[in-house]
Protein backbone atom coordinates (compact mmCIF):
# COMPACT_ATOMS: atom_id res chain seq x y z
CA UNK A 1 0.00 0.00 0.00
CA UNK A 2 2.87 2.36 0.79
CA UNK A 3 4.08 2.44 -2.81
CA UNK A 4 0.70 2.04 -4.48
CA UNK A 5 -0.48 4.45 -7.17
CA UNK A 6 -3.54 6.61 -6.53
CA UNK A 7 -5.50 4.42 -8.94
CA UNK A 8 -4.52 1.30 -7.00
CA UNK A 9 -5.44 2.96 -3.70
CA UNK A 10 -8.75 4.02 -5.18
CA UNK A 11 -9.48 0.46 -6.28
CA UNK A 12 -8.48 -0.97 -2.89
CA UNK A 13 -10.78 1.50 -1.12
CA UNK A 14 -13.67 0.81 -3.49
CA UNK A 15 -13.21 -2.97 -3.05
CA UNK A 16 -13.14 -2.51 0.77
CA UNK A 17 -9.70 -4.15 0.96
CA UNK A 18 -8.70 -1.28 3.20
CA UNK A 19 -10.58 1.60 4.80
CA UNK A 20 -9.58 5.24 4.59
CA UNK A 21 -9.01 5.21 8.36
CA UNK A 22 -6.59 2.27 8.04
CA UNK A 23 -4.81 3.85 5.10
CA UNK A 24 -4.55 7.21 6.86
CA UNK A 25 -3.21 5.52 10.00
CA UNK A 26 -0.62 3.67 7.92
CA UNK A 27 0.79 6.96 6.63
CA UNK A 28 0.46 8.72 10.01
CA UNK A 29 2.59 5.93 11.50
CA UNK A 30 5.23 6.47 8.83
CA UNK A 31 5.21 10.21 9.51
CA UNK A 32 5.68 9.58 13.23
CA UNK A 33 8.60 7.26 12.53
CA UNK A 34 10.42 9.02 9.69
CA UNK A 35 9.54 12.70 10.02
CA UNK A 36 12.00 13.35 12.88
CA UNK A 37 14.78 12.60 10.36
CA UNK A 38 13.31 14.37 7.35
CA UNK A 39 11.43 17.34 8.89
CA UNK A 40 9.03 17.19 5.94
CA UNK A 41 5.90 18.01 7.96
CA UNK A 42 5.60 21.03 10.25
CA UNK A 43 2.12 20.17 11.50
CA UNK A 44 0.32 16.87 11.88
CA UNK A 45 -2.96 16.44 13.70
CA UNK A 46 -3.84 12.72 13.65
CA UNK A 47 -7.31 13.21 15.15
CA UNK A 48 -8.23 15.75 12.49
CA UNK A 49 -6.93 13.51 9.70
CA UNK A 50 -8.67 10.43 11.09
CA UNK A 51 -11.92 12.37 11.38
CA UNK A 52 -11.81 13.23 7.69
CA UNK A 53 -10.91 9.61 6.96
CA UNK A 54 -14.05 8.52 8.87
CA UNK A 55 -16.12 10.91 6.78
CA UNK A 56 -14.52 9.51 3.64
CA UNK A 57 -15.29 5.96 4.75
CA UNK A 58 -18.93 6.98 5.24
CA UNK A 59 -18.97 8.42 1.72
CA UNK A 60 -17.42 5.25 0.35
CA UNK A 61 -19.96 3.10 2.21
CA UNK A 62 -22.85 5.21 0.88
CA UNK A 63 -21.51 5.11 -2.67
CA UNK A 64 -23.39 3.06 -5.19
CA UNK A 65 -23.38 2.33 -8.90
CA UNK A 66 -25.84 5.17 -9.36
CA UNK A 67 -23.93 7.62 -7.18
CA UNK A 68 -20.27 6.57 -6.99
CA UNK A 69 -17.74 8.22 -4.68
CA UNK A 70 -15.11 10.45 -6.28
CA UNK A 71 -12.11 8.53 -7.63
CA UNK A 72 -9.82 9.88 -4.88
CA UNK A 73 -12.26 9.68 -1.94
CA UNK A 74 -10.45 8.42 1.15
CA UNK A 75 -6.90 8.84 -0.18
CA UNK A 76 -4.53 10.69 2.16
CA UNK A 77 -2.55 13.66 0.87
CA UNK A 78 0.06 16.06 2.26
CA UNK A 79 -0.71 19.78 1.95
CA UNK A 80 1.97 22.40 1.45
CA UNK A 81 1.76 24.80 4.38
CA UNK A 82 1.07 27.70 2.03
CA UNK A 83 -2.59 26.63 1.69
CA UNK A 84 -4.91 27.98 4.41
CA UNK A 85 -6.83 25.08 5.93
CA UNK A 86 -9.58 25.84 8.42
CA UNK A 87 -8.63 24.87 11.96
CA UNK A 88 -5.10 23.91 10.89
CA UNK A 89 -2.04 25.91 11.82
CA UNK A 90 -0.94 27.52 8.53
CA UNK A 91 2.59 28.96 8.78
CA UNK A 92 3.94 29.41 5.23
CA UNK A 93 7.27 28.39 6.78
CA UNK A 94 7.49 31.68 8.69
CA UNK A 95 7.77 32.84 12.28
CA UNK A 96 5.34 35.53 11.17
CA UNK A 97 2.57 32.90 10.98
CA UNK A 98 3.97 30.33 13.42
CA UNK A 99 0.80 30.52 15.56
CA UNK A 100 -1.73 31.30 12.85
CA UNK A 101 -4.72 28.95 12.90
CA UNK A 102 -6.51 29.59 9.64
CA UNK A 103 -10.17 30.58 10.03
CA UNK A 104 -10.97 29.55 6.45
CA UNK A 105 -10.11 27.09 3.68
CA UNK A 106 -8.19 27.79 0.51
CA UNK A 107 -10.22 26.81 -2.56
CA UNK A 108 -7.72 24.01 -3.29
CA UNK A 109 -8.24 22.58 0.21
CA UNK A 110 -12.02 22.91 -0.03
CA UNK A 111 -12.13 21.20 -3.42
CA UNK A 112 -9.79 18.39 -2.39
CA UNK A 113 -11.41 17.69 0.98
CA UNK A 114 -15.09 18.63 0.68
CA UNK A 115 -15.60 17.84 -3.00
CA UNK A 116 -13.08 15.09 -3.82
CA UNK A 117 -12.99 13.44 -0.36
CA UNK A 118 -9.19 13.45 -0.01
CA UNK A 119 -7.83 13.26 3.55
CA UNK A 120 -5.23 15.85 4.62
CA UNK A 121 -2.36 14.17 6.50
CA UNK A 122 -0.79 17.42 7.63
CA UNK A 123 1.02 20.53 6.49
CA UNK A 124 4.43 20.28 4.85
CA UNK A 125 7.55 22.32 5.46
CA UNK A 126 8.58 24.89 2.87
CA UNK A 127 10.91 27.80 2.27
CA UNK A 128 9.63 30.86 4.12
CA UNK A 129 6.81 32.41 2.06
CA UNK A 130 7.94 30.07 -0.77
CA UNK A 131 11.14 32.09 -1.25
CA UNK A 132 13.92 29.61 -1.76
CA UNK A 133 15.16 26.65 -3.78
CA UNK A 134 16.43 24.41 -0.99
CA UNK A 135 13.90 24.56 1.87
CA UNK A 136 16.66 26.06 4.03
CA UNK A 137 14.88 29.40 4.57
CA UNK A 138 12.07 27.75 6.58
CA UNK A 139 11.63 29.02 10.16
CA UNK A 140 11.07 25.36 11.07
CA UNK A 141 14.48 24.20 9.86
CA UNK A 142 15.62 22.53 6.66
CA UNK A 143 14.07 19.43 5.14
CA UNK A 144 16.36 16.53 4.31
CA UNK A 145 16.34 14.78 0.96
CA UNK A 146 15.28 11.12 1.40
CA UNK A 147 17.85 10.14 -1.26
CA UNK A 148 20.69 11.57 0.83
CA UNK A 149 20.02 13.13 4.20
CA UNK A 150 23.00 15.48 3.86
CA UNK A 151 21.36 17.08 0.83
CA UNK A 152 18.48 19.46 0.21
CA UNK A 153 15.16 18.31 -1.28
CA UNK A 154 14.88 21.49 -3.37
CA UNK A 155 12.36 24.19 -2.74
CA UNK A 156 10.19 25.84 -2.05
CA UNK A 157 7.87 22.78 -1.93
CA UNK A 158 10.68 20.76 -0.30
CA UNK A 159 8.60 19.26 2.50
CA UNK A 160 5.94 18.06 0.06
CA UNK A 161 8.61 16.52 -2.18
CA UNK A 162 10.47 14.78 0.67
CA UNK A 163 7.16 13.50 2.09
CA UNK A 164 6.13 11.87 -1.19
CA UNK A 165 9.63 10.56 -2.02
CA UNK A 166 9.89 8.84 1.40
CA UNK A 167 6.26 7.69 1.09
CA UNK A 168 5.06 9.59 4.14
CA UNK A 169 2.18 10.47 1.84
CA UNK A 170 0.95 9.01 -1.47
CA UNK A 171 1.00 12.50 -3.04
CA UNK A 172 1.13 16.17 -2.11
CA UNK A 173 0.20 19.67 -3.17
CA UNK A 174 2.81 22.24 -4.09
CA UNK A 175 3.02 25.73 -5.51
CA UNK A 176 5.34 27.05 -8.18
CA UNK A 177 6.31 30.72 -8.61
CA UNK A 178 9.71 30.18 -10.26
CA UNK A 179 10.16 26.39 -10.14
CA UNK A 180 8.99 25.43 -6.65
CA UNK A 181 7.12 22.31 -7.80
CA UNK A 182 9.38 21.23 -10.67
CA UNK A 183 12.80 21.66 -9.03
CA UNK A 184 12.00 19.68 -5.84
CA UNK A 185 10.31 17.05 -8.04
CA UNK A 186 13.57 16.75 -9.99
CA UNK A 187 15.73 16.57 -6.86
CA UNK A 188 13.51 13.94 -5.17
CA UNK A 189 12.66 11.72 -8.18
CA UNK A 190 9.01 12.80 -8.41
CA UNK A 191 6.60 13.90 -11.08
CA UNK A 192 5.39 17.46 -10.58
CA UNK A 193 3.14 19.72 -12.62
CA UNK A 194 2.80 23.49 -12.64
CA UNK A 195 -0.40 24.25 -14.56
CA UNK A 196 -1.06 27.18 -16.89
CA UNK A 197 -1.41 30.36 -14.83
CA UNK A 198 -5.07 30.74 -13.81
CA UNK A 199 -6.08 27.06 -13.94
CA UNK A 200 -5.81 26.41 -10.18
CA UNK A 201 -7.37 28.94 -7.80
CA UNK A 202 -5.05 31.09 -5.71
CA UNK A 203 -7.74 31.86 -3.12
CA UNK A 204 -6.36 31.03 0.31
CA UNK A 205 -2.92 30.23 -1.11
CA UNK A 206 -0.66 32.69 0.71
CA UNK A 207 0.54 35.14 -1.92
CA UNK A 208 4.20 35.50 -2.89
CA UNK A 209 4.20 36.91 -6.45
CA UNK A 210 0.59 37.00 -7.57
CA UNK A 211 1.18 37.16 -11.33
CA UNK A 212 3.37 34.02 -11.17
CA UNK A 213 2.06 31.84 -8.30
CA UNK A 214 0.30 28.65 -9.32
CA UNK A 215 -0.62 25.53 -7.33
CA UNK A 216 -0.20 22.01 -8.63
CA UNK A 217 0.42 18.35 -7.72
CA UNK A 218 3.62 16.53 -6.67
CA UNK A 219 3.31 12.76 -7.00
CA UNK A 220 4.97 9.54 -8.04
CA UNK A 221 3.67 9.48 -11.61
CA UNK A 222 2.01 11.50 -14.36
CA UNK A 223 -1.16 9.45 -13.91
CA UNK A 224 -1.32 10.42 -10.23
CA UNK A 225 -0.74 14.07 -11.17
CA UNK A 226 -3.58 13.95 -13.70
CA UNK A 227 -6.03 12.58 -11.12
CA UNK A 228 -4.95 15.21 -8.59
CA UNK A 229 -5.19 18.07 -11.06
CA UNK A 230 -8.75 16.97 -11.82
CA UNK A 231 -9.59 17.76 -8.19
CA UNK A 232 -7.59 21.02 -7.97
CA UNK A 233 -8.41 22.84 -11.20
CA UNK A 234 -11.46 24.91 -12.02
CA UNK A 235 -12.85 28.43 -12.13
CA UNK A 236 -13.14 30.25 -8.82
CA UNK A 237 -14.90 33.58 -8.53
CA UNK A 238 -12.88 34.28 -5.37
CA UNK A 239 -9.66 34.48 -7.40
CA UNK A 240 -9.69 37.55 -9.66
CA UNK A 241 -7.30 35.91 -12.16
CA UNK A 242 -8.96 32.48 -12.21
CA UNK A 243 -9.86 31.47 -15.75
CA UNK A 244 -13.47 30.71 -16.55
CA UNK A 245 -13.08 27.69 -18.83
CA UNK A 246 -14.92 24.39 -19.17
CA UNK A 247 -13.70 21.66 -16.78
CA UNK A 248 -11.32 19.14 -18.29
CA UNK A 249 -10.48 15.53 -17.56
CA UNK A 250 -6.70 15.82 -17.44
CA UNK A 251 -6.35 12.03 -17.63
CA UNK A 252 -8.25 11.78 -20.91
CA UNK A 253 -5.20 11.60 -23.19
CA UNK A 254 -2.81 9.63 -20.99
CA UNK A 255 -2.67 6.61 -23.27
CA UNK A 256 -2.39 8.42 -26.61
CA UNK A 257 0.58 7.18 -28.66
CA UNK A 258 3.40 9.67 -29.18
CA UNK A 259 3.84 9.04 -32.91
CA UNK A 260 4.56 12.31 -34.63
CA UNK A 261 5.08 14.27 -31.42
CA UNK A 262 7.38 17.20 -32.18
CA UNK A 263 9.84 17.91 -29.36
CA UNK A 264 11.54 21.31 -29.33
CA UNK A 265 15.05 21.44 -27.91
CA UNK A 266 16.07 25.03 -27.13
CA UNK A 267 19.80 25.42 -27.62
CA UNK A 268 19.89 27.67 -24.52
CA UNK A 269 18.88 24.67 -22.37
CA UNK A 270 21.66 22.49 -23.74
CA UNK A 271 24.62 24.84 -23.43
CA UNK A 272 27.09 25.40 -20.64
CA UNK A 273 25.99 25.80 -17.04
CA UNK A 274 24.47 22.35 -16.66
CA UNK A 275 26.13 19.42 -14.91
CA UNK A 276 27.43 16.96 -17.57
CA UNK A 277 25.88 13.87 -16.00
CA UNK A 278 22.51 15.62 -15.69
CA UNK A 279 22.73 16.60 -19.35
CA UNK A 280 23.65 13.03 -20.33
CA UNK A 281 20.56 11.64 -18.56
CA UNK A 282 18.35 14.23 -20.28
CA UNK A 283 19.76 13.29 -23.69
CA UNK A 284 19.13 9.58 -23.06
CA UNK A 285 15.53 10.46 -22.15
CA UNK A 286 15.08 12.37 -25.40
CA UNK A 287 16.47 9.39 -27.33
CA UNK A 288 13.85 7.24 -25.56
CA UNK A 289 11.16 9.63 -26.83
CA UNK A 290 12.47 9.19 -30.36
CA UNK A 291 12.04 5.43 -29.91
CA UNK A 292 8.45 6.15 -28.87
CA UNK A 293 7.81 7.87 -32.19
CA UNK A 294 8.65 11.50 -31.46
CA UNK A 295 10.82 13.74 -33.61
CA UNK A 296 13.05 16.54 -32.37
CA UNK A 297 13.65 20.02 -33.65
CA UNK A 298 16.35 22.38 -32.45
CA UNK A 299 15.13 25.86 -31.70
CA UNK A 300 16.03 28.95 -29.75
CA UNK A 301 14.56 30.90 -26.85
CA UNK A 302 16.91 33.84 -27.38
CA UNK A 303 15.87 35.82 -24.29
CA UNK A 304 15.77 32.96 -21.81
CA UNK A 305 19.08 34.04 -20.24
CA UNK A 306 17.22 37.16 -19.06
CA UNK A 307 14.58 35.22 -17.16
CA UNK A 308 16.45 35.09 -13.83
CA UNK A 309 17.26 38.85 -13.82
CA UNK A 310 13.70 39.81 -14.85
CA UNK A 311 12.21 37.42 -12.30
CA UNK A 312 14.31 38.88 -9.47
CA UNK A 313 12.73 42.26 -10.18
CA UNK A 314 9.13 41.17 -10.79
CA UNK A 315 8.76 38.55 -8.05
CA UNK A 316 10.27 40.71 -5.26
CA UNK A 317 8.23 43.72 -6.44
CA UNK A 318 5.01 41.75 -6.10
CA UNK A 319 6.21 40.16 -2.85
CA UNK A 320 7.03 43.52 -1.25
CA UNK A 321 3.46 44.58 -1.92
CA UNK A 322 1.86 41.28 -0.87
CA UNK A 323 3.86 40.99 2.34
CA UNK A 324 3.02 44.51 3.46
CA UNK A 325 -0.11 42.95 4.98
CA UNK A 326 2.03 41.41 7.73
CA UNK A 327 2.07 44.33 10.12
CA UNK A 328 1.24 42.73 13.45
CA UNK A 329 -2.27 44.21 13.57
CA UNK A 330 -4.89 41.76 12.33
CA UNK A 331 -3.06 38.41 12.45
CA UNK A 332 0.43 37.03 12.66
CA UNK A 333 3.41 37.89 14.79
CA UNK A 334 3.62 41.07 16.86
CA UNK A 335 6.85 42.03 18.67
CA UNK A 336 6.72 41.96 22.46
CA UNK A 337 8.23 45.39 23.07
CA UNK A 338 7.60 48.47 20.98
CA UNK A 339 6.95 52.19 21.32
CA UNK A 340 4.60 53.87 18.88
CA UNK A 341 2.69 52.32 15.95
CA UNK A 342 5.56 52.79 13.48
CA UNK A 343 7.93 51.10 15.91
CA UNK A 344 5.49 48.22 16.25
CA UNK A 345 5.55 47.69 12.47
CA UNK A 346 9.34 48.01 12.29
CA UNK A 347 10.02 45.53 15.09
CA UNK A 348 7.26 43.03 14.25
CA UNK A 349 8.46 42.79 10.65
CA UNK A 350 12.15 42.73 11.62
CA UNK A 351 11.59 39.87 14.07
CA UNK A 352 8.85 38.03 12.15
CA UNK A 353 10.55 37.69 8.75
CA UNK A 354 13.71 35.70 8.01
CA UNK A 355 16.75 36.97 6.09
CA UNK A 356 15.76 35.83 2.56
CA UNK A 357 12.24 37.22 2.84
CA UNK A 358 13.62 40.56 4.06
CA UNK A 359 16.09 40.65 1.17
CA UNK A 360 13.31 40.18 -1.34
CA UNK A 361 11.06 42.77 0.31
CA UNK A 362 13.95 45.24 0.12
CA UNK A 363 14.67 44.49 -3.55
CA UNK A 364 10.98 44.90 -4.32
CA UNK A 365 10.67 48.12 -2.35
CA UNK A 366 13.67 49.54 -4.18
CA UNK A 367 12.64 48.62 -7.74
CA UNK A 368 9.17 50.07 -7.15
CA UNK A 369 10.45 53.28 -5.58
CA UNK A 370 10.35 56.68 -7.24
CA UNK A 371 13.10 57.10 -9.82
CA UNK A 372 13.82 53.38 -10.25
CA UNK A 373 10.42 52.07 -11.37
CA UNK A 374 11.05 52.56 -15.10
CA UNK A 375 14.63 51.32 -15.11
CA UNK A 376 13.85 48.14 -13.21
CA UNK A 377 10.19 47.24 -12.96
CA UNK A 378 9.04 48.36 -16.40
CA UNK A 379 12.21 47.06 -18.05
CA UNK A 380 11.63 43.67 -16.38
CA UNK A 381 8.04 43.63 -17.63
CA UNK A 382 9.20 44.39 -21.17
CA UNK A 383 11.71 41.56 -20.97
CA UNK A 384 8.94 39.35 -19.64
CA UNK A 385 7.06 40.07 -22.90
CA UNK A 386 10.13 39.12 -24.96
CA UNK A 387 10.49 35.86 -23.05
CA UNK A 388 6.79 35.00 -23.50
CA UNK A 389 6.97 35.87 -27.22
CA UNK A 390 9.95 33.51 -27.64
CA UNK A 391 7.72 30.65 -26.50
CA UNK A 392 4.94 31.69 -28.91
CA UNK A 393 7.46 31.41 -31.76
CA UNK A 394 8.85 28.12 -30.43
CA UNK A 395 5.43 26.46 -30.25
CA UNK A 396 4.93 27.14 -33.97
CA UNK A 397 7.61 24.50 -34.53
CA UNK A 398 6.92 21.95 -31.81
CA UNK A 399 4.30 20.46 -29.47
CA UNK A 400 6.38 20.24 -26.32
CA UNK A 401 9.71 21.70 -25.24
CA UNK A 402 12.20 19.57 -23.31
CA UNK A 403 15.37 20.12 -21.34
CA UNK A 404 16.76 19.69 -17.84
CA UNK A 405 14.62 20.85 -14.90
CA UNK A 406 17.58 21.82 -12.76
CA UNK A 407 21.24 22.41 -13.71
CA UNK A 408 22.42 20.03 -10.97
CA UNK A 409 21.23 17.19 -8.77
CA UNK A 410 20.41 17.82 -5.09
CA UNK A 411 23.14 19.95 -3.51
CA UNK A 412 24.45 19.70 0.05
CA UNK A 413 22.71 21.46 2.91
CA UNK A 414 24.47 24.78 3.40
CA UNK A 415 26.29 24.62 0.04
CA UNK A 416 24.50 27.62 -1.48
CA UNK A 417 22.92 29.14 1.61
CA UNK A 418 25.50 31.93 1.96
CA UNK A 419 25.25 33.17 -1.63
CA UNK A 420 21.76 34.24 -2.76
CA UNK A 421 22.81 34.57 -6.41
CA UNK A 422 24.08 30.97 -6.60
CA UNK A 423 20.78 29.83 -5.06
CA UNK A 424 18.76 31.87 -7.56
CA UNK A 425 20.55 30.22 -10.47
CA UNK A 426 19.15 26.81 -9.37
CA UNK A 427 15.96 27.88 -11.13
CA UNK A 428 17.58 28.97 -14.37
CA UNK A 429 15.54 26.53 -16.51
CA UNK A 430 12.20 26.83 -14.74
CA UNK A 431 11.62 30.57 -14.25
CA UNK A 432 10.87 31.48 -17.88
CA UNK A 433 7.83 29.17 -17.76
CA UNK A 434 6.32 31.16 -14.87
CA UNK A 435 7.03 34.49 -16.55
CA UNK A 436 5.20 33.29 -19.66
CA UNK A 437 2.42 31.61 -17.62
CA UNK A 438 2.85 28.26 -19.40
CA UNK A 439 2.35 24.77 -17.96
CA UNK A 440 5.51 22.80 -17.08
CA UNK A 441 6.38 19.45 -15.60
CA UNK A 442 9.35 17.61 -14.19
CA UNK A 443 9.63 13.88 -14.82
CA UNK A 444 12.26 11.49 -13.36
CA UNK A 445 14.71 10.52 -16.13
CA UNK A 446 17.68 8.86 -14.48
CA UNK A 447 20.39 9.30 -11.88
CA UNK A 448 23.72 11.09 -11.64
CA UNK A 449 26.03 10.03 -8.83
CA UNK A 450 23.14 8.13 -7.22
CA UNK A 451 20.90 11.21 -7.18
CA UNK A 452 17.73 11.76 -9.22
CA UNK A 453 17.65 13.82 -12.43
CA UNK A 454 14.51 15.53 -13.73
CA UNK A 455 13.46 16.09 -17.34
CA UNK A 456 11.48 19.28 -17.82
CA UNK A 457 8.50 19.29 -20.20
CA UNK A 458 7.04 22.66 -21.19
CA UNK A 459 3.69 22.84 -22.97
CA UNK A 460 1.69 25.50 -24.73
CA UNK A 461 -1.08 27.29 -22.79
CA UNK A 462 -3.73 24.84 -21.49
CA UNK A 463 -1.80 21.83 -22.81
CA UNK A 464 -1.69 20.06 -19.43
CA UNK A 465 -3.44 16.95 -20.79
CA UNK A 466 -0.82 16.64 -23.52
CA UNK A 467 2.08 17.13 -21.08
CA UNK A 468 0.62 14.43 -18.84
CA UNK A 469 0.24 12.14 -21.86
CA UNK A 470 3.86 12.75 -22.91
CA UNK A 471 5.06 12.06 -19.35
CA UNK A 472 2.83 9.00 -18.89
CA UNK A 473 3.93 7.23 -22.07
CA UNK A 474 7.56 7.73 -21.06
CA UNK A 475 6.78 6.30 -17.62
CA UNK A 476 5.28 3.22 -19.23
CA UNK A 477 8.51 2.69 -21.16
CA UNK A 478 10.92 3.44 -18.28
CA UNK A 479 10.98 2.75 -14.56
CA UNK A 480 12.92 5.75 -13.21
CA UNK A 481 9.80 7.13 -11.55
CA UNK A 482 9.23 3.95 -9.56
CA UNK A 483 12.70 3.92 -7.97
CA UNK A 484 12.55 4.59 -4.24
CA UNK A 485 15.27 5.82 -1.87
CA UNK A 486 16.88 3.24 0.41
CA UNK A 487 16.49 3.37 4.17
CA UNK A 488 12.92 4.66 4.02
CA UNK A 489 11.13 1.33 4.38
CA UNK B 1 24.94 50.31 -9.88
CA UNK B 2 25.81 49.94 -6.25
CA UNK B 3 23.65 50.67 -3.23
CA UNK B 4 25.14 52.75 -0.42
CA UNK B 5 24.64 51.88 3.22
CA UNK B 6 22.33 54.89 3.60
CA UNK B 7 20.21 53.69 0.66
CA UNK B 8 19.86 50.25 2.24
CA UNK B 9 18.77 51.85 5.50
CA UNK B 10 16.31 54.08 3.70
CA UNK B 11 14.76 51.16 1.75
CA UNK B 12 14.48 49.15 4.97
CA UNK B 13 12.64 52.04 6.58
CA UNK B 14 10.29 52.37 3.59
CA UNK B 15 9.56 48.64 3.95
CA UNK B 16 9.09 49.09 7.72
CA UNK B 17 11.77 46.59 8.65
CA UNK B 18 14.06 47.65 11.48
CA UNK B 19 17.68 47.01 10.57
CA UNK B 20 20.87 47.36 12.63
CA UNK B 21 24.01 48.79 11.08
CA UNK B 22 25.68 45.34 11.05
CA UNK B 23 22.67 43.81 9.33
CA UNK B 24 22.57 46.70 6.88
CA UNK B 25 26.18 46.02 5.88
CA UNK B 26 25.57 42.31 5.19
CA UNK B 27 22.36 43.18 3.37
CA UNK B 28 24.20 45.82 1.32
CA UNK B 29 26.68 43.24 0.02
CA UNK B 30 23.94 40.67 -0.73
CA UNK B 31 21.74 43.21 -2.50
CA UNK B 32 24.63 44.50 -4.58
CA UNK B 33 25.38 40.94 -5.68
CA UNK B 34 21.74 40.47 -6.68
CA UNK B 35 21.62 43.80 -8.51
CA UNK B 36 24.71 42.80 -10.46
CA UNK B 37 22.67 39.87 -11.76
CA UNK B 38 19.67 42.11 -12.44
CA UNK B 39 21.81 44.66 -14.34
CA UNK B 40 22.07 42.19 -17.27
CA UNK B 41 18.64 43.49 -18.23
CA UNK B 42 19.92 46.97 -18.88
CA UNK B 43 21.87 45.89 -21.97
CA UNK B 44 18.65 44.96 -23.77
CA UNK B 45 16.94 47.45 -26.07
CA UNK B 46 13.24 47.22 -25.26
CA UNK B 47 11.99 50.29 -27.11
CA UNK B 48 8.46 49.76 -28.35
CA UNK B 49 7.91 46.57 -26.34
CA UNK B 50 4.65 46.60 -24.39
CA UNK B 51 5.31 45.78 -20.71
CA UNK B 52 3.75 42.45 -19.70
CA UNK B 53 2.16 42.72 -16.27
CA UNK B 54 0.36 39.44 -16.38
CA UNK B 55 0.36 36.02 -18.00
CA UNK B 56 -3.23 36.30 -19.20
CA UNK B 57 -4.56 39.33 -21.00
CA UNK B 58 -7.76 39.68 -19.03
CA UNK B 59 -9.76 42.56 -17.73
CA UNK B 60 -11.02 42.43 -14.16
CA UNK B 61 -14.33 40.67 -13.74
CA UNK B 62 -17.20 42.59 -12.24
CA UNK B 63 -19.80 41.10 -9.96
CA UNK B 64 -23.18 42.26 -8.71
CA UNK B 65 -22.97 44.88 -5.99
CA UNK B 66 -24.45 42.58 -3.40
CA UNK B 67 -23.38 41.28 0.02
CA UNK B 68 -22.02 37.76 -0.41
CA UNK B 69 -19.96 37.29 2.75
CA UNK B 70 -21.35 36.35 6.11
CA UNK B 71 -20.19 38.07 9.30
CA UNK B 72 -17.23 36.11 10.64
CA UNK B 73 -15.68 38.85 12.73
CA UNK B 74 -15.32 36.68 15.82
CA UNK B 75 -13.45 33.96 13.93
CA UNK B 76 -11.20 36.44 12.15
CA UNK B 77 -10.41 38.39 15.29
CA UNK B 78 -9.58 35.22 17.20
CA UNK B 79 -6.20 35.19 15.40
CA UNK B 80 -5.43 38.88 16.02
CA UNK B 81 -2.62 39.86 18.41
CA UNK B 82 -4.84 42.22 20.40
CA UNK B 83 -8.54 43.11 20.17
CA UNK B 84 -11.12 44.74 22.39
CA UNK B 85 -14.88 45.04 21.87
CA UNK B 86 -14.55 43.91 18.26
CA UNK B 87 -11.78 46.37 17.46
CA UNK B 88 -8.12 45.77 16.61
CA UNK B 89 -5.85 47.43 19.15
CA UNK B 90 -2.67 49.30 18.18
CA UNK B 91 -0.57 51.87 20.07
CA UNK B 92 -2.20 55.28 20.35
CA UNK B 93 -1.95 57.13 17.01
CA UNK B 94 -3.55 60.48 17.89
CA UNK B 95 -2.54 62.11 21.16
Amino acid sequence: MINASLKQLSQALAAKQISSVELTQLFLDRIERLNPTLNAFVTVDPEKSLNSARLADARLAAASGVKPAGPLTGIPIAQKDIFCAEGWRTTCGSKMLANFISPYNATVIRKMEAEAGLVSLGKTNMDEFAMGSSNETSFFGPVRNPWDNARVPGGSSGGSAAAVAARLAPAATGTDTGGSIRQPAALCNLTGLKPTYGVVSRYGMIAFASSLDQGGPLAASAEDCALLLNTMAGFDERDSTSLDRPLEDYARDLEKPLNGLRIGLPKEFFGEGCDAEVMAAVRVAIAEYEKLGATTVELSLPNSHLSVPAYYVIAPAEASSNLSRFDGVRYGFRADDYGNLDDMYLKSRAQGFGAEVKRRILIGTYVLSHGYYDAYYLQAQRIRRLIADDFVEAFKQCDVIMGPTSPSTAFRLGEKAADPVQMYLSDIYTIAVNLAGLPGMSVPCGFAGGLPVGLQLIGNYFDEARLLNVAHRYQQATDWHSRRPEGMA
Amino acid sequence: MSLTLEQVQRIAHLARIEISETEARTTQSHLNGIFQLIEQMQAVDTHGIEPMAHAQDLSQRLRDDAVTEEDRRVAYQAVAPETEAGLYLVPKVIE
